[in-house]
């Protein structure tokens, strides 16, 4: 804080009443579009569904039971561990980890690679990062599904300049679904290690260089760790949005890859419709994400102690 | 004596432009060696050209005779303290000053050893485990310092180190590292535009300019024999004027100035009577009076005068225009006897007079 103005003067000044009237529009948006729509999903997931779609006002923890345990057909058998949707939040997990790691493998030489550019083509580096996605996320997703079957360019390509035998299959698998999602997120990464590499005083390379480091140790014990708050970020950035999509799974993954995102659509819009359960799978999805945030904060305020 | 660094007809271009041309200068082991010019001299490409962040254009560099110019610069046993410190902000200080330690492949034992000696010999005992963002400017620098000194290098390099620190502590800094430099025994390469830190703590200074070298030599050699104009300029105060030679014996040659006043001076090379060039007159070396002397005198008017605490400069205006200024301390001196607009007598000491040929 800056030795002129003392806490006192800052904090009667966040509670001026020119700084609520001005502050008023953001907090009624993000009260009103961002907490309320998920208060509501959290009061969802403890009703009772209608079929087709809709809720019965009536308190039930049927969602919730439903994603723990099985009880039969009928309901009314003992319950068990059911593991049907664990899995396929653990799956979900794996497959967000991969795409965050493909990002992470890509986007760090390339936000590396912008960040030492000369200042004036840095822009522009960047600008031709963010083109691809003035495209619709939906036909990006479904060019690459043509690019990846196997008859597609890919294949043809590897086969004609006889790398391979027999097509590669990508398709349908995990990996398409990682790949997918790292096409869809790969600037999420890129942006936040650009920004952290471009504040990088890269005297200190020359330090440890100086100081008898080799180029390998450099990246790893110098630039790694000083950017490490845009690693971090740019991880985030894709890994949530990965949990929960849908568009990529569906359309790169077929049946074996359902993800989170998935099932949840399918609650809704799909032929499921049971908009509770639909609620509640939402909410074990944002508390989960919630507690690895929360790890993170703390960790982040031990580092500055 | 063994030679520390030698550097042989060394250039370096970027492009068109010559940071350095031609440098050749030896350095001997155990050597506080000052590189000193304005800014854009080249002196820090020099320093980095020894470190190894830059290559030479032509020319040899040896340390201790070998020759080094293709070994990068963590495979050189010099080590730097660069300007603004650079300390690695995610790395408390023991482990700044130990890492080229852990880089070296030392043992966890002997960095610890190593760490705590460093850490007293600059006195930094109580903030082993601070970031560098935790500690002030002067603390920082003490931990660069140390962190370029515990791989125990054979030659130092410091690029400007001092000049971010405020007045007291750049003071202080500087009777530090003399004492540092005498009790480690390691050849100090230090780069500076800041001639007082070169003079106060160098055993010999090169001065810089344009890329070239000007002169090398002694503090005392450096101020009181010039060998050129830039030099006379550069280091100190100085009152420059034009004068032609009228007769020579040896080096001493008498010479007068453009208002006619005849002067004796040491020229800095042989040269022939009626020889042109500037006379340099170091201010503190003059003194005034009322009265005039048998001795080298000069007779003019008293200008503008200047209160500096310890002195007081004047201002002196000679027949033909010719200004001079004049430092005087106020220990011994009473300034309020004099006025502007009085006759005075200016007196140079003896051998005071430089006659440099331009």
């Amino acid at each position: 804080m800056a030795a002129g103005t003392g806490s006192g003067s800052t904090v009667s000044a966040i509670f001026s009443p020119v700084r609520i009237w001005l502050l008023l529009p953001s907090w009624v948006s993000i009260g009103f579009f961002l907490l309320l729509p998920v208060l509501l999903m959290l009061v969802y997931s403890f009703l009772t569904k209608e079929f087709r779609g809709g809720v019965i006002w009536e308190f039930s923890l049927a969602s919730y039971d439903q994603f723990l345990f099985d009880r039969g057909l009928f309901g009314d058998a003992p319950a068990v561990m059911k593991w049907t949707y664990i899995n396929i939040f653990i799956r979900s997990i794996l497959q967000a980890t991969g795409a965050t790691i493909l990002c992470l493998l890509i986007g760090f030489p390339t936000a590396y690679f912008i960040a030492t550019r000369p200042i004036q083509s840095r822009t522009m580096w960047l600008f031709l990062i963010t083109v691809p996605y003035w495209v619709n996320l939906l036909i990006r997703t479904v060019s690459m599904k043509f690019l990846i079957r196997d008859t597609g360019p890919l294949n043809e390509l590897l086969l004609n300049i006889g790398l391979i035998d027999a097509p590669l299959h990508v398709i349908n698998t995990n990996f398409a679904v990682q790949l997918g999602l790292f096409y869809s997120y790969l600037p999420f990464m890129v942006l936040p290690i650009y920004a952290s590499v471009e504040r990088y005083n890269f005297t200190f390379s020359e330090v440890a260089s100086d100081l008898y480091a080799s180029k390998i140790t450099i990246l790893w014990s110098i630039i790694l760790p000083v950017v490490k708050p845009g690693i971090i970020a740019g991880s985030i950035l894709v890994f949530v949005p990965s949990l929960g999509a849908f568009l990529a799974p569906d359309l790169l993954g077929g049946a074996k890859t359902f993800m989170i995102g998935s099932l949840v659509e399918d609650q809704f819009k799909g032929n499921a419709g049971n908009w509770p359960f639909g609620a509640a799978v939402s909410m074990i999805l944002l508390s989960l994400v919630l507690v690895v945030l929360m790890f993170y904060v703390r960790a982040q305020q031990r580092d500055q102690t | 004596m063994t030679t520390a660094v030698s550097l042989h007809g060394v250039r370096k271009d970027f492009g068109n432009l010559t940071a350095l041309s031609d440098v050749t200068l030896e350095i001997e082991d155990n050597e506080f060696f000052t590189l000193l010019g304005p800014s854009g001299c080249g002196k820090t490409t020099l320093l980095r050209m020894i470190a190894g962040f830059e290559g030479a254009t032509a020319g040899t560099i040896r340390l201790f005779g070998d020759e080094i110019e293709h070994l990068p610069p963590n495979k050189r046993p010099v080590n730097t303290v660069f300007q603004n410190y650079a300390l690695f902000p995610h790395m408390n200080v023991a482990e700044n000053i130990g890492f080229s330690l852990r880089m070296l492949g030392w043992t966890k034992t002997e960095i610890q050893t190593r760490v705590n000696e460093m850490v007293e010999m600059v006195q930094l005992g109580a903030l082993v485990d601070r970031k560098p963002s935790q500690i002030s400017g002067g603390q920082q620098q003490r931990v660069a310092l140390a962190r370029a000194m515990a791989p125990r290098p054979k030659v130092l390099l410091l690029d400007e180190p001092l000049s971010a620190l405020d007045l007291k502590l750049r003071q202080e800094m500087r009777s530090e590292l003399k004492r540092l430099q005498r009790e480690t025994g390691i050849t100090f390469i230090f780069v500076t535009h800041d001639q007082e830190e070169a003079l106060s703590m160098s055993d010999r200074i090169a001065v810089m300019s344009d890329g070239e070298l000007q002169q090398i030599g002694t503090p005392f050699e450096i101020y009181e024999h010039p060998n050129n104009r830039f030099i006379a300029d550069f280091i100190g105060e100085t009152n420059m004027m034009a004068a032609t030679v009228d007769t020579v014996d040896g080096l001493q040659v008498v010479c007068h100035l453009e208002g006619g006043q005849n002067l004796n001076a040491l020229a800095n090379c042989q040269i022939m009577v009626g020889a042109t060039g500037i006379l340099s007159l170091r201010p503190e070396r003059l003194s005034i009076s009322k009265t005039g002397s048998t001795s080298e005198v000069l007779k003019g008017e008293l200008g503008d005068r200047v209160y500096l605490g310890t002195d007081t400069q004047f201002i002196v205006n000679l027949s033909g225009g010719l200004k001079l200024k004049v430092r005087m301390q106020n220990s011994f001196f009473q300034g309020s006897d004099f006025k502007t607009g009085d006759t005075v007598f200016v007196t140079v000491a003896d051998g005071a007079a430089r006659f440099l040929v331009d």
